[in-house]
């Protein structure tokens, strides 16, 4: 079972990695030159989402209707539906960094594959950052749950 | 604003684009997961806690280096590229890409490539937000500073 669950797995990440090279997703250079609207604007990752979008905006409409996937009970899809700080916040930031380095998440795991060292840098220095984040998102859990449970265990010592 | 035509390098952005749509489709079609990287990568560190998700995603992240790998075999000079920082840049952008993704729940691939055909409110913002926000980064660092 959880072979399989791995093996088709693998077989995306490779597929993803190899779309995101032929994309030209993995030239830091070219990330740049499509955001650049002020200078010599390269549209060309334009057609990357695009291409992608293509076949993902009807298939996932199509498979969503099934009852379930083929090696899974059910879909795990993300369940929040609301706008909040932490969302226009940390795309924000995202965005910062990505123009900074011309790097988003995905292409710089595939740019591993090079060996050059920068990459490995922005990679560890990545996961820190994510570690750190969910840190923080844990302590503001603890501290709401904290809150929310707090009136009440004073109100069973006061009675 | 001058824009740089080249028809074989939009060929080839449109191919790999539809190889990543098709790699989403298929993770989702047989594993039901959605394709976000940086979710994918948060959830194999030791904070995550869900065991049971660990392999399949351990597996999706060292297929994206092997998928490198093979690509840049077939296809010798294929993942070519300039770097735009120097390694204080790298380490200070990649801290507040990853800080970033998780507090926003996704990257370019969960929320652009995928959350917008879920028609996702939540990823099409975040999606015109940090693509702003790059557009934004880019012009000052090049144009301002």
């Amino acid at each position: 079972m959880t072979f399989r669950k791995s093996l088709s797995a693998l077989l995306c990440g490779l597929l993803f990695g190899v779309g995101l090279s032929l994309g030209g997703m993995t030239d830091p250079a070219k990330v740049v030159a499509f955001l650049d609207l002020a200078g010599r604007w390269d549209p060309s990752l334009a057609f990357v989402m695009g291409g992608a979008l293509l076949l993902t905006t009807p298939a996932f409409r199509w498979l969503l209707r099934l009852k379930r996937p083929m090696f899974e009970e059910r879909f795990v899809l993300p369940t929040k539906q609301d706008l909040d700080l932490n969302l226009l916040a940390g795309a924000a930031l995202f965005g910062i960094g990505w123009g900074i380095t011309g790097l988003c998440p995905g292409p710089a795991i595939v740019a591993l594959a090079t060996g050059v060292p920068q990459f490995f840098v922005f990679v560890v220095a990545m996961i820190v950052g994510m570690w750190l984040s969910d840190r923080v998102t844990l302590l503001q859990t603890r501290r709401q749950m904290m809150r929310t449970t707090v009136p009440s265990t004073s109100n069973l010592s006061g009675s | 604003m001058e824009i740089v035509i080249q028809p074989e390098q939009w060929l080839r952005s449109l191919a790999g684009g539809l190889v990543i749509g098709f790699s989403a489709v298929l993770l989702l079609g047989i594993n039901g997961r959605i394709a976000g990287i940086s979710s994918i990568l948060a959830g194999i560190l030791p904070s995550a806690r869900v065991m049971s998700e660990w392999s399949w995603r351990v597996m999706f992240i060292a297929g994206l280096i092997v998928g490198g790998a093979v690509f840049a075999l077939l296809w010798p000079g294929a993942l070519q590229h300039t770097l735009q920082t120097g390694w204080a840049g790298m380490a200070l952008a990649g801290l507040v890409v990853g800080f970033g993704t998780r507090m926003g729940s996704g990257c370019t691939s969960g929320h652009g490539v995928c959350g917008i055909a879920r028609t996702s409110r939540r990823s099409i913002v975040a999606t015109v937000t940090f693509m702003t926000f790059g557009m934004l980064t880019v012009f000052i660092v090049r144009h301002v500073l």
